[in-house]
């Protein structure tokens, strides 16, 4: 199981800004190791988050996103003390949920 | 004829292989576009996304530095002011496959989000807004690359 995601998320005005950082390889499948085999492709495709249970945003990427995927975005009408849940999917199925509240 | 049991059960076994195609509603997002991630030019994928022909807007915002040290941490940010889009895409040119990353944007969120992508080389970076009536607007800023970020 990864390791957790770092979230933040605090008030700026009426909305939430919301900061992840996310433990990920993030592995192209374009890279070769020392012996010259390709390194499997090993990355984040897909990627959720909710506010309080409902679903906020929504986000496909692709191995070009770097290592250690950052991500920052916006909530409107959040306030503090709401539940940001942030989760991720991965191109071999693993997933990942995290959890912050607003502050 | 199902008595009630096998019935629960086997909604629950359809169910089951249902939410693993992920055609269960959870958010309201298609199934992982993989072949989007593939095209290599910005006309290709945006004909496959099902917009119309790109033109460039000084509504959408492209944000990155000017020069990249590190090609494998690329901070980016999209956004845009624009009511009614519907996908803000960004797209490194010279990028082996194109596209890095696809928001939808929701009512809930800002149309406006930021990460860090790998570059293989100095190329254009694109902000990419699809709108809700197909339109397809986007801004591009070159950033030059010191050091390749897709490693070897």
């Amino acid at each position: 199981m990864a390791d957790p995601m770092r979230i933040r998320a605090q008030m700026a005005g009426d909305k939430a800004t919301v900061r992840v950082l996310m433990n990920h390889e993030m592995e192209t499948g374009l890279r070769k190791d020392a012996a010259g085999k390709v390194i499997p492709a090993w990355f984040i495709q897909e990627v959720t988050a909710q506010l309080n249970g409902k679903p906020v945003l929504s986000a496909q990427w692709g191995m070009s996103v770097s290592k250690n995927p950052f991500l920052q975005f916006s909530i409107k009408g959040a306030k503090a003390g709401d539940k940001v849940a942030v989760n991720w999917k991965d191109n071999k199925g693993d997933t990942r949920t995290d959890e912050a509240t607003v502050s | 004829m199902l008595n009630r049991r096998e019935l629960l059960s086997h909604s629950a076994k359809v169910a089951a292989l249902l939410a693993t195609t992920g055609l269960l509603p959870q958010v309201a997002h298609a199934a992982y576009n993989a072949a989007a991630f593939e095209v290599k030019t910005m006309a290709e994928l945006v004909k496959m996304l099902g917009g119309s022909a790109p033109t460039e807007s000084k509504d959408v915002t492209i944000t990155g530095p000017d020069i990249a040290e590190n090609g494998a941490v690329v901070p980016v940010g999209v956004s845009t002011a624009l009511p009614g889009v519907k996908r803000l895409l960004v797209l490194v040119e010279k990028n082996p496959n194109v596209m890095s990353a696809m928001f939808e944007v929701s009512d809930a969120v800002d149309a406006n989000f930021s990460t860090r992508v790998k570059m293989g080389q100095s190329s254009n970076v694109y902000a990419v807004a699809m709108m809700g009536d197909g339109k397809v607007l986007f801004a591009q800023k070159e950033v030059k690359v010191t050091l390749g970020g897709c490693g070897g």
